[in-house]
């Protein structure tokens, strides 16, 4: 799978998500967000993350889609908003995120609504290339 | 009514598979009330067999120690109708395990007749979560090995290499300890 095409890597994720979230294949589109768009709740990530990395044939480990290690971090958190240190760290454990609009207003649980069906893509060709 | 959905595990093998059946009687409340004058039971109810078969399942593979609880059903279809007098057998095979959960694929048939497939997704409760008092309410490990007794987990159970489960293996007391 490391020479997966976005192609392929985007109609697989489509797949899972679609499978995973009982949602239409048209709905899932780049910019369609996780939570806000396609009504994924907390447990539905990792129903996502199994059906990755079947599709995929890669291991995920906890925390490495959705850090939330460091959205519960007193270290990274102040008051509910991630803080400069908090947002270096999501950047170096999510490289594949565009994190620009949560930097503008890093409130906890807005990192999870603003997660894009192209972020997801981007995770998975992040792991294949990691793996390669 | 006792929730229990299931009567008896014929299989049972640690973090792979289970088998389970399920003897439909006229005599269960429940099917007098879900249509009137014909005696069906409710594809909820079969759902939920099929549910704590995997369920149990699942369990094992945190040894039994920790609140596994059903999360979703990923999917679910039902066939057909099933009436008094018939056996459901519930098959569940795990398909992935990790540390927050895990997924298991359950069929049920009556004889050859394929009557539900579904994917079951469980959450499993971290360790801490349980210890707290509201915790402990949901789940009492007595509670527990009262019910795999009943349905027999521990006279089918095996291991992949086939040695056989033992409860003691899992805190409980042993069989013939208790008797």
């Amino acid at each position: 799978m490391a020479t997966a095409t976005k192609e392929e890597i985007f109609s697989k994720v489509q797949e899972a998500l679609v499978d995973a979230l009982g949602v239409e294949d048209e709905e899932v589109t780049p910019e369609a967000t996780l939570q806000g768009d396609l009504d994924a709740e907390s447990i539905d990530f990792l129903d996502i993350v199994f059906r990755l990395e079947k599709a995929f044939d890669i291991k995920i480990e906890r925390g490495e889609l959705f850090p939330e290690d460091i959205l519960t971090s007193t270290d990274y958190v102040d008051d509910g908003r991630v803080n400069a240190a908090g947002i270096a760290k999501l950047k170096e454990r999510m490289p594949f995120a565009d994190l620009a609009k949560f930097e503008r207003d890093p409130v906890v649980q807005k990192l999870g609504q603003q997660l894009t069906v192209q972020d997801m893509c981007n995770f998975v060709e992040h792991k294949l290339a990691a793996a390669a | 009514m006792r929730w229990f959905w299931l009567d008896r595990f014929t299989e049972f093998t640690s973090g792979t598979r289970a088998t389970a059946v399920k003897a439909v009687a006229l005599s269960e409340e429940h099917l007098h009330d879900h249509w009137p004058c014909y005696p069906v039971m409710p594809n909820t109810l079969i759902a939920e067999g099929m549910a704590q078969a995997g369920g149990l399942l699942v369990s094992e593979i945190y040894r039994f120690s920790e609140l596994v609880v059903l999360a979703k059903f990923s999917k679910i279809a039902f066939h057909g109708l099933v009436r008094p007098g018939d056996v459901l057998t519930y098959r569940a095979t795990v398909d992935q395990a990790k540390e927050a959960g895990a997924s298991v694929t359950v069929t049920a048939h009556v004889g050859d007749r394929p009557q539900a497939e579904a994917e079951i997704f469980f959450a499993r409760l971290a360790a801490d979560s349980v210890a707290r008092p509201e915790g402990m309410r949901l789940f009492d490990p007595n509670h527990l090995f009262h019910w795999l007794k009943l349905v027999g987990v521990f006279d089918v159970g095996t291991r992949p290499d086939g040695t056989r489960l033992r409860p003691e293996d899992y805190g409980f007391p042993s069989l013939t300890s208790d008797l």
